[in-house]
């Protein structure tokens, strides 16, 4: 018995590795020509992005290639060039699996612009409505994130509410049917905003600068 | 009339002569998996809201089927009777994660779309039921015509459904527009409850198809 399910097992891990090793570039390519398409999603309006890689002294820097995982951003410019906003990618933890989601960040208007999801394993029918529900993708059309006035961080953090009692533009009303999926969703954002916004509003010049030199 | 029935039996005896194009014949049609066993209703019904789905979800279940019933059989004088399951799981489960990863790099919009329901394959329970009932007892040859024919008699049954919903529900044939901008699209059909509809028309047709063929050989033995 012993023996079957031994050999059984290793052909089958074998198996799974060598798919895994085979398809791991194709994989890698195609999710980031999704991402270079979600980014034109989540910022209305761009053109063009540039990748900004975030530096040790928290100054932002172009990068040519990828970049560091969980170090960059996207910058978006309009048909002329004009600086829009930054896409920032985040994930956590949802129903299912982890979420990985991006969204767009305007300075000018201190607000969430757009979401996207980018990959979701939550439950067909109930928690994947975060990526259809038209009432709960409103809350990202702007989404308030204004920063305290020393710009030390947030004056509101983005929090979760239950659905129907939004009352404040820094609040994600979530979904019946689909809570723990939505607030996560407000949850992840929440986070991240509290993390990169305030970064990415000090270093607003670096990013309009750079489509001045282009 | 008699003798046209006669020569269509004639021609089925002939089929079912050859033991392994009967194994085939058999979930292609007699024994579909959807329309004749009722088996794998939950992706049926979830993902058949276009025919580009119903195929990637029917050709992921076929192929999932066609491996695993080919590595049952191999193994099954080596499977001890009372770990046999759990052997099966884990075959199932390797070749569903491997069909998750190459939908992934082959058709990444197909499969976000189908999401969750492709490592749903391993509960399928047509296909732990072919293994059980089929692969684990024949040898590879025969295992293998009975996973083709039920593999395609399911793509067959889903890709019926996603076809006729997406053009009842949404006006577009594999995401062609068909009528035009004056057709108003019957939108539940592409919804969950018009999974159950369509299925039950469908259900309904062959079964007053079955019905009537019975009629027509009882009538015909009547006047034998």
């Amino acid at each position: 018995m012993l023996r079957a399910m031994v050999g059984i097992g290793i052909l089958c891990a074998l198996m799974i590795v060598l798919t895994f090793q085979g398809t791991l570039p194709i994989i890698k390519e195609k999710k980031a020509e999704a991402l270079e398409k979600a980014i034109f999603k989540v910022l209305p309006g761009i053109e063009k992005t540039e990748i900004f890689q975030l530096g040790e002294s928290n100054n932002f820097a172009p990068v040519n290639g990828e970049g560091e995982e969980g170090r960059v951003v996207y910058a978006g410019y309009d048909e002329n060039g004009r600086f829009v906003g930054v896409a920032v990618e985040a994930s956590g933890q949802g129903y299912a699996d982890i979420l990985r989601i991006l969204y767009g960040y305007d300075p000018e208007k201190q607000a969430v612009v757009g979401f996207y999801v980018l990959e979701s394993k939550e439950t067909p029918g109930l928690g994947d409505k975060i990526e259809k529900d038209a009432g709960f993708l409103s809350n990202f059309e702007a989404l308030d994130v204004t920063l305290k006035e020393d710009q030390s961080g947030l004056r509101n953090a983005v929090v979760p509410v239950k659905s129907g009692t939004k009352e404040q533009p820094w609040e994600v009303d979530c979904i019946t049917g689909a809570t723990i999926s939505s607030r996560a969703i407000g949850n992840i954002i929440g986070a991240s905003t509290e993390r990169w916004v305030p970064l990415l509003h000090k270093n607003k010049g670096t990013f309009a600068k750079q489509e001045g030199e282009n | 009339m008699a003798d046209q029935i006669k020569n269509k039996t004639g021609f089925l005896a002939t089929l079912q002569e050859n033991p392994s194009t009967d194994e085939f014949i058999k979930g292609l049609w007699r024994d579909n998996p959807v329309f004749v066993q009722v088996l794998g209703m939950c992706p049926v019904l979830a993902v058949t809201n276009s025919a580009v789905n119903a195929l990637a979800m029917g050709g992921a279940t076929f192929f999932v089927l066609m491996a695993s019933s080919l590595l049952v059989s191999m193994v099954r004088k080596w499977v001890p009777k009372a770990v046999r399951i759990s052997t099966f799981i884990v075959i199932i489960a390797t070749f569903v994660t491997v069909a998750d990863m190459l939908l992934a790099a082959w058709v990444p919009d197909v499969h976000k779309e189908l999401g969750a329901f492709i490592s749903l394959i391993v509960v399928n329970c047509l296909i732990l039921g072919r293994q059980e009932a089929f692969a684990s007892r024949n040898p590879i040859k025969p295992a293998l015509m009975d996973a083709a024919g039920m593999g395609l008699g399911f793509t067959f049954a889903l890709f019926l459904l996603g076809a006729s919903r997406e053009v009842l529900g949404n006006g577009t044939f594999f995401g062609i527009d068909l009528f035009g901008p004056q057709f108003e699209p019957w939108v539940v059909m592409i919804l969950p409850p018009g999974g159950f509809l369509m299925l039950g028309m469908i259900l309904l047709f062959f079964n007053w198809m079955q019905a009537k063929k019975q009629a027509r050989r009882a009538a015909a033995e009547g006047v034998a």
